[in-house]
Parts: structure tokens; sequence; C-alpha cells
């Protein structure tokens, strides 16, 4: 694991990982998207690489997937992007999110040059279980990367043991079933499974899945270290797209987005 | 050597596996120990055998088709008549055996994935003979190009549900059906139609097609006083008829053939050939060959027969191309076409679109093979529902004055 990831794992008890496309609307928009997150406090940041079938996500996301893979994103130039956005002042671990698919036609060697070349810190794969991960997590924890693995509500007692013991960076915990997007409720016994979680694991305990409001982070209060949110963030940017691709109204559809953020973020969550 | 594939992670060689979210891995489990129970189990047993016999109509005749071989000249053909199965296609075997699934583990509902619509009608009867709720989902395009289908599944009670993601085709159908399923997976049974999927589905719905191959073999061997044919071709989208007639003789000294759809040829770019033109990748739930990009990305297939439209394959077909167990050859639009016209006039069977690719590979097959040798063709489904496409495309030939 290197040091942005370690230092991520101290910071805080409300930790604030945000979601968003590589590509979408524009490469270019993406690295200043990053950096208005970061400076609204985002503690990471979740860095989706577009798919033509997204089998976890919902329809926010598998739109944003469309429009970044009309713009010819690809996983290893969402990894050079990285590196833009580092250029750019970007100090925050980023976290890889792709579908096995992609990674595989990269191949691992070339993924890990290039995680290391664009100071890369993570990886999560959707649709990779735990069972099938094992080799990759490895592969991760020698090239100082950390591998996220996800638990589910319907994951067993059993299993959930041995994916938080071999947790790295943070355990990312699935708040209700179903594709990513925004909803009003989450599943039945969630507090049951996020206290299970954190004694399963040493590492923070984030959820994510359907969050789109601080009131709904409130209900998480004193449950988790932190939380991931996506479709409403990625929303936001189909919504201001026109106007960021725009020279002349990106400034001020960027302002629009901060705005945004400052009412999420869950800066004083608990206080 | 006998064949003991899927390993314990559900891998066939390098192929299969379970790829898919978190939320589905405890389903996948049930399901494979709810499977294995109920194979093992005489009374389940004996309910699929009564219901493939009483209701599906099974066993399915093995027709010589003597006027064809005459005219091709050759080996001799023998048709394996899945066509007369209910409902019209092979699909419904898999079908019975998993609703009977299904409402063994005690599930209540069932979704399921239909591209041409033979597995949606297939389900959507199983369901209703079963007493459980079905919904399948359909890519719009489908839904317009196989209205027929979808109206028969709603005689049948199911809901159909337009997707309109993607290319608004079978592998956007499959996509949104297992989306559904992660939402659902508490009471919902995901009823997949072919050999395709996460482990344990390939097993699943080959252990349901089986009946095919073993059938076969015995109808064969009693024609032929115990002997075998020294080939057995069969149409491969997803491979579901495929794998189930291969079974029987895979590990026999018999010749396997496996068709995909060429569409309108390799070097268009129009085809459905994921083992002539595919790489290994992963695509619902399972690493086997597909048609992708450099990057990874999907491709869309082509063809003129929306079931072998699907841009991936089984994993034990991805097995026995890589093992070169089978052989896997491909047809064109055209060359089907000519092969279900032809089969239409000498014998009077309207085959499907998909099993008229089998037959022109046969057909090619039987022309360079001795007067005595033998070669089983299975004839996944029945072209009623091709009818309407078929009609288009004497229409456009008129137009074209041929």
């Amino acid at each position: 694991m290197g040091s942005r990831m370690k230092e991520f794992q101290s910071k805080k008890s409300s930790l604030f990982v945000p979601f968003i496309t590589a590509g979408d609307p524009s490469p270019v928009v993406t690295v200043d998207l990053a950096l208005a997150l970061q400076n609204e406090g985002a503690d990471a940041l979740e860095l989706g690489i577009p798919y033509s079938d997204p089998l976890a996500d919902g329809p926010v996301i598998q739109r944003a997937s469309k429009r970044a893979l009309e713009n010819d994103m690809s996983l290893e130039k969402a990894m050079k992007l990285v590196a833009n956005m580092r250029a750019a002042g970007l100090t925050i671990p980023v976290i890889i999110f792709t579908y096995y698919n992609l990674l595989l036609q990269l191949g691992e060697q070339k993924f890990f040059e290039l995680a290391s070349q664009n100071e890369i810190d993570g990886l999560l794969v959707p649709d990779m279980p735990f069972e099938e991960s094992k080799d990759l997590q490895k592969s991760c924890s020698a090239h100082d990367l950390s591998f996220i693995s996800l638990a589910a509500p319907t994951t067993s007692q059993g299993r959930l043991k041995e994916i938080g013991e071999a947790a790295q960076g943070f355990l990312y915990c699935i708040s209700s079933l179903g594709v990513t997007g925004a909803r009003t409720s989450f599943a039945n016994g969630l507090d049951r499974f996020l206290d299970e979680a954190r004694s399963a694991s040493s590492v923070p305990v984030l959820i994510g899945f359907g969050l789109s409001s601080r009131e709904q982070m409130q209900q998480f209060e004193g449950k988790c270290d932190g939380f991931i949110m996506g479709s409403t963030i990625v929303s936001k940017i189909e919504e201001l797209g026109p106007d960021l691709l725009r020279e002349d109204k990106k400034g001020e559809a960027l302002q629009t987005f901060s705005d945004f953020l400052s009412k999420l973020v869950p800066l004083n969550v608990y206080s | 050597m006998k064949t003991v594939y899927p390993d314990s992670r559900g891998r066939y060689g390098e192929f299969g596996g379970k790829f898919v979210p978190e939320t589905i891995m405890f389903a996948l489990d049930d399901l494979e120990k709810g499977f294995n129970e109920a194979i093992e189990n005489a009374e389940f047993m004996e309910e699929l055998q009564h219901e493939l016999a009483d209701y599906s109509g099974r066993p399915t005749p093995l027709t010589y088709a003597g006027k064809l071989s005459a005219k091709i000249g050759g080996a001799s053909i023998y048709l394996k008549r899945e066509d007369l199965n209910h409902t019209g296609a092979h699909k419904i075997n898999n079908a019975i055996g998993q609703a009977l699934l299904a409402r063994r583990m005690g599930k209540k509902k069932i979704i399921a994935e239909t591209g041409a619509g033979q597995h949606g009608v297939a389900a959507a009867t199983a369901a209703s003979r079963y007493g459980l709720e079905c919904k399948v989902y359909m890519g719009e395009e489908d839904i317009r190009r196989q209205a027929l289908n979808v109206f028969r599944m709603k005689l049948l009670g199911a809901e159909v549900i337009p997707v309109s993601s993607g290319t608004k085709t079978l592998k956007d159908a499959t996509n949104e059906a297992i989306r559904q399923w992660v939402a659902s997976v508490e009471d919902t049974f995901y009823m997949i139609g072919s050999a395709v999927g996460p482990h344990p589905y390939p097993k699943i719905v080959k252990e349901f097609q089986s009946v095919i191959g073993y059938e076969a073999k015995a109808q064969f061997a009693q024609i032929k006083e115990g002997g075998l044919p020294e080939k057995v071709v069969a149409c491969v989208g997803g491979g579901s008829n495929a794998i189930g007639i291969f079974s029987a003789f895979v590990d026999e000294d018999v010749s396997l053939v496996g068709v995909e759809a060429g569409g309108k040829g390799l070097l268009t770019g129009l085809h459905a050939a994921t083992m002539a033109n595919g790489t290994a990748g992963v695509i619902h739930g399972s690493l086997t060959y597909l048609l992708q990009s450099q990057e990874g990305q999907i491709q869309e297939p082509y063809s003129i027969s929306a079931g072998l439209d699907y841009p991936g394959v089984g994993p034990e077909h991805a097995f026995l191309k890589s093992t070169e167990r089978v052989k896997y050859e491909n047809i064109t639009d055209e060359e089907a076409l000519e092969a279900l016209n032809l089969l239409c006039r000498e014998e009077g069977i309207l085959c499907a679109l998909e099993s008229a690719h089998a037959v022109a590979q046969a057909l090619k097959e039987a022309r360079s093979m001795r007067a005595e040798e033998n070669i089983i063709v299975c004839l996944s489904g029945r072209g009623d529902k091709d009818v309407h496409t078929l009609f288009e495309q004497q229409k456009e030939e008129v137009s074209h004055g041929q």
C-alpha cells in the first residue's frame, strides 16, 4: 500500500469517496471535476472506466459510460489521465474502477506499469468476486496498490470474515441489493451487516450504492467509516455536461458543481 | 479418457468461472447446492422425465433424411427433431428443468432473457405450467423483429419487459436480466436460456439439454445395431443444443462439428462467428471467447437468425475448441437460407434459421464422406417463427428480379 492510501486510512471517520467516469463529458473536464471534488473535501477518487456492458451499474452510470466511450476513452487512456490530474494538483488517492474484461485485455503487467507511472493507488473490479481475485490481490500488494474488496448484505458470515481479513485500502460495503443508483431505502439488516464487516476487517469500512444525500449518510452515523457516492454526482455531471464543454460556460458550471458538492460532502456529518 | 469438468471453481480449463457482482454470489452457491441435490434426487428426476415425455412430447424422433441425402450424395443424414418439441424448439427441455428446480428451491418468481423469443416462450410456458410468476427481458429491437413470440409470451401470462439500453438486442436483455436478478435475488430464480453465464449455469443447461444427445445416441444405435454416427453437427449461438447433443458423443470416437453464424461473411465484419474471430474475455459472468475490440469493449454480432446473434459462446465450447475436440465452422446467411429451402422441398420440414446453419454445414460435410457413413444433425427448432423474415427475404429477391 502506498503512502497516499495510508494517509487516507488515518484521516478521519467520515471518509468521502466520490465516483466519476473517466472521459465524461470529456477527458479534459474529467481532470477539472477531479480537482473540484478534492477541493470540496473528497478523501479519495474512484475513477470509473467506461464499459459497453456494465453489469453492476444502473442507468445513470451506463449513460456516462456511453458518453465516455463516444469520447474514445479506454482503461489505458484513463490511467494516463491520472497523470494530468496529478500535474494539476490532485493529491488524494485514485482508485481505478474497471470491469474485469478491460483489465484482462490490457494485461496485468501493462496495468501495473501504468499504475506506477501514473500514481494510481487502488483497483476495484466489480465483477470479480473474492474467489476469483486472490491472485490479482497478491499482485496488487506486490505493486503497492490496494485491491478494494466488496461485501454485500447477502454475503455469508464466513465469506465476510475471509473478505474482511484480506481487505486492502478499505472495505466497500454495498448498502442495498441491485445496481448502482440513488434510492430511498436500504437493505434489511444493514446495521448488523456493517457491524460484522467492521469486526471482520482492520481497514476502514465504507458504504456505497444508492447514497444520494447528506441526510442518508447521517443515518449511518457511527456505523461505518465513510461513504462512496456515484450516481448522484454523475447525474449532476450529466446535467451540467453541455455547459462544462463550452469554454465560455465551463467556469460557471464548475462553480455550480462545487456548490452542489458542498451540500453533499459529509464534512461535519458527525459533529 | 472421460472428461471431468467443470472443476470446483466452475472452470472448463481456463474458461468458465464466476465473474459477477458480490451481491449474487450467495445465489450462485445456493443454486449449485440446489441443483446438485435435485439431480441426485430420484423423485425430481422422475418428475422431470415424466414432464419431458407427457408434456413436451419426448422422445423426439430421429428422422432419416433420405431424399436430401440422395440429392447431396455422400453420407446419410439423420435429423434429431427438436423442432417437434412442445413450443417448437429444444429450449423447452431446459425451461422445464429449471422451472422444476426453481419450484423445488422454493422460488415463486422467475426472470429470463430472450433474443429470438424461443427461450422466452419456453420460460413463459414452464412458468405457467408450474405456477411461477414470469418476467422476460427482451431488447426493443428483438421485440420488433419477433412480434409473434412476444404475443405468445403475453398469452402465456408472462410480462415482457422491453430493454432500451445498448443495441436493444439479446446482449442487452441479458445484462438487464442479470441486473434485475441482482436486485431481487432473495426470492427470484434467474432462468438462463443457453449454456452461458456464470458457474453453475453452463453445467445446469448442459444437464437439461443432454437428453438430446442420449436419445439421439440410443435411437441411432437401434437403427444401426449398436453403431455410432461418424459425425454430429449442431448450430452454436450460446451453444445449448450443441452442448446437449455433443454430451453423449464427446467421449466416443465421433467427429463433432459446431456451426456459427457467418452472417454476410467474416470479412464484412457482419457475423456472429465468436470462435472464428473472437478472443478470450469475460461476458455475462463467464470467461470465454467473445467478439470484442482490442480494448475489451464487447462488439455487436450480426446474423439473419436472431437466435445465433450473440457476441459470446458457452465456456465449455471455448474449452472444446481449445482442446480441438470439436471443430467449429461458420455458415453465411445465404448458405443457411439455401439449406433451409432445400430441406423444405426435399423433406417437407421447415426448420428454424438457426438449425439451417447446421443443415448447411452437414450438407458440406456429407459430400466428402462415403455412402456408408452417417451424420446426425441437431434440428434445434422449427421455422414458424422465421416465416416473416423468410417472407421479407423472398420479397427482396423478387424485387431484385431473382
